[in-house]
């Protein structure tokens, strides 16, 4: 028997890198390295929803990527359900797939636009169950749209006929044909307008409660995550800043960065919201090509001390949970 | 599974969607479709082109006359006795070897014809493969491949098609390898860079992080959204693989006696242009630019119907 508490997901010091070709310079000169993830660590327990949010550029859809094994992962380990799947070929990486599924931002190009939605939802089942009939391949799919709120007789539908919150939903329904333990859902609803953002977040929470899937769950506005996350992952330059349960960051936020996240976050309440302070972060965020020396964050934290740009502040547990990197806090 | 319920009509709702029929689904392809029975000059031309078809592969049937036979009385005063005429069966009349015009016509429509559509194929073929292979590997592989086809497509070829005739003889075949070694340059272009934005798209990443094996996926995925792009531009290859042919038979160098085609057929018929025999020029010509309209009104009418970018 395995332990139902142990984490499912385990990202150990992972470090993801491009090459970078600078316009104009020669074939053979040597590319730049761009450290899009630069040592993240994390862990994620069965049925438990992970926020991660950062601004764009900031690596978090690499991150998703990376534990995907779709990303180059340079450095670290990824270790999912007790196997290391860092250096795992395509056809060794397949049985692992079937349990991580993957929902993307923007949910019509998600869907190749000559299939029907039922061939579209059908696929992982193809893949991973090619010994399934067809009757019970379709069974399944009609029964897993309905589960998300499509009615199971449009399966004969093009994405191009649907809106775009019912082409998430149907994103969805793909990831859960296969009854995964890992659904990494890519800033899902950004795409989105607000009201509908909020029904596949609801949709999202309704179906971890019942099928205990884990999810991690991408954003760069710290609003949307709140609702659904029991833990955050703040991400800076392909840096954690902070990680947190959510009540507990929110609540009480401790890196300079996140502190500045959640003063931009609007408050339903217009006295409280004029009266609060917004940190705005001055100047744009450096280049990951050059990211600055030390803390990653210094050349915008409004409190950085000389210091910040000798060593690079580690995770340091503050309690609860709560792991921040800086030197300050 | 249970359902979920999202608000309190919806069991009663998919309830009876279970019991409806399955709704059929407007696919691109139909949607392409009606788009094209729709455009009026799309659909005249692809009639037209039928029948010019028709002609060429039963033109010959109707016509009491066969292209060979020479006709020795006329021969020496075609402009007075070889004028077109239906009482005698000579439609076309004749041409300036005194040989009957309409079945020469015949044979130089398919001979067009064929050329166009078995050059097209070729390139389409080669050009389709080389581009998406250069696609979808990307990289390296990719730069050298399409550094090749920029190399290639600076020479000028028609000077090369004409040198190749020259050096190696005047054949058909020869006509095939000339034309083909350079056709396919701009189709291997565009099939590239459709391939590399399909590549990109998020059902494609979709696809590998379920962990479809990757022929799967150009089967599934890549192959059926490059085929709009490149059924338009064979279509309007086609055309163009004509023109070129009939202006290497016009020049002399192309298509050779006994076979002929449009362009040699017009080339005939201007050199006899002086003598007033008029017809040899113009039932050829009239067939050629008829043809080679509407094949560039279809090509036109099927890139509206199928370029998504248009609508
Ligand atoms: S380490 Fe220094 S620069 Fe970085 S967040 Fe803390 S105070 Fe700011």
């Amino acid at each position: 028997m395995k332990d139902v508490t142990a984490p499912i997901l385990r990202v150990d010091d992972i470090k993801v890198w491009f090459d970078v070709k600078m316009p104009g310079s020669w074939p053979w000169t040597k590319p730049r390295k761009l450290k899009a993830v630069d040592g993240v660590s994390f862990e994620l327990n069965p049925g438990e929803t992970l926020g991660i949010v950062g601004e764009s550029g900031c690596g978090k859809s690499t991150l998703a990527r990376a534990v995907m094994q779709m990303a180059p992962v340079e450095a670290g380990n990824v270790v999912w359900l007790g196997d290391e799947l860092v250096g795992l070929d395509t056809g060794q990486m397949r049985k692992h797939r079937k349990e991580m599924q993957m929902i993307f931002q923007d949910p019509l190009a998600s869907l190749n636009p000559r299939m029907t939605i039922g061939q579209i939802v059908a696929e992982p089942l193809k893949t991973h169950h090619p010994n399934l009939s067809g009757a019970e391949m379709k069974d399944r799919v009609r029964d897993v749209l309905d589960t998300v709120g499509i009615l199971p007789n449009l399966v004969n539908r093009y994405p191009h006929e649907f809106s775009g919150g019912q082409c998430q939903r149907i994103g969805i329904a793909r990831a859960l044909v296969v009854d995964p333990k890992l659904i990494i859902c890519d800033e899902p609803v950004s795409a989105l307008d607000v009201s509908i953002q909020a029904q596949v977040i609801n949709l999202l929470m309704k179906l971890q409660e019942e099928t205990g899937v884990a999810l991690i769950f991408i954003a760069h506005d710290l609003s949307v995550v709140k609702h659904i996350s029991d833990r955050v992952m703040v991400l800076y330059l392909g840096n954690v800043m902070e990680i947190a349960p959510s009540a507990g960051l929110y609540a009480n936020p401790m890196h300079p960065y996140t502190e500045a996240l959640i003063s931009a976050v609007p408050i339903p309440d217009p006295k409280l919201e004029a009266a609060k302070e917004v940190m705005l972060l001055d100047q744009d965020l450096p280049s990951p090509l050059n990211p600055p020396s030390g803390c990653v964050f210094r050349t915008r934290c409004p409190i950085a001390e000389p210091r910040c740009a000798e060593t690079k502040p580690t995770l340091a547990h503050k309690g609860d949970d709560h792991q921040v990197a800086c030197h300050l806090r | 599974m249970t359902n979920v319920t999202l608000n309190p009509q919806q069991p009663k709702t998919a309830e009876m969607a279970q019991r409806m029929d399955e709704v059929k689904g407007r696919s691109l392809w139909a949607d392409a479709r009606t788009r094209f029975l729709r455009n009026k000059a799309a659909m005249v031309s692809l009639v037209v082109l039928v029948l010019v078809a028709g002609f060429a592969f039963f033109g010959h049937a109707l016509s009491p006359w066969d292209n060979e036979t020479i006709d020795w009385d006329v021969l020496g005063n075609v402009k007075e006795m070889g004028k077109p005429s239906l009482a005698n069966g000579h439609f076309f009349g004749f041409d300036d070897s005194g040989r009957d015009l309409y079945n020469r016509v015949v044979q130089g429509t398919r001979i067009s014809l064929m050329v166009g559509v078995v050059g097209a194929l070729i390139a389409v073929f080669v050009g389709t493969t080389y581009g998406a292979v250069a696609g979808f590997i990307g990289g390296r592989v990719d730069n050298a491949m399409m550094r090749f086809v920029d190399i290639a497509m600076s020479i000028p070829y028609m000077f090369v098609l004409i040198l190749l005739l020259v050096v190696f003889g005047r054949s058909i075949g020869m006509l095939f390898v000339g034309i083909g070694l350079t056709a396919w340059l701009d189709m291997s272009r565009i099939v590239r860079g459709q391939t590399l934005s399909i590549k990109n798209k998020e059902f494609i990443e979709a696809a590998v992080a379920t962990g479809v094996p990757w022929f799967t996926i150009i089967r599934r995925h890549v192959v059926p959204n490059l085929l709009g792009v490149v059924v338009v531009y064979a279509t309007l290859l086609v055309p163009q693989m004509i023109l070129t042919e009939s202006f290497i038979s016009f020049l002399g160098l192309g298509v050779q006696e006994p076979l002929t085609s449009w362009g040699a057929l017009i080339s005939e018929g201007t050199s006899t242009m002086g003598y007033g025999t008029l017809w040899q020029l113009f039932f050829p010509l009239g067939f050629f630019v008829i043809s080679i309209f509407a094949f560039f009104f279809i090509g036109d009418g099927l890139r509206d119907a199928l370029d998504p970018k248009d609508r």
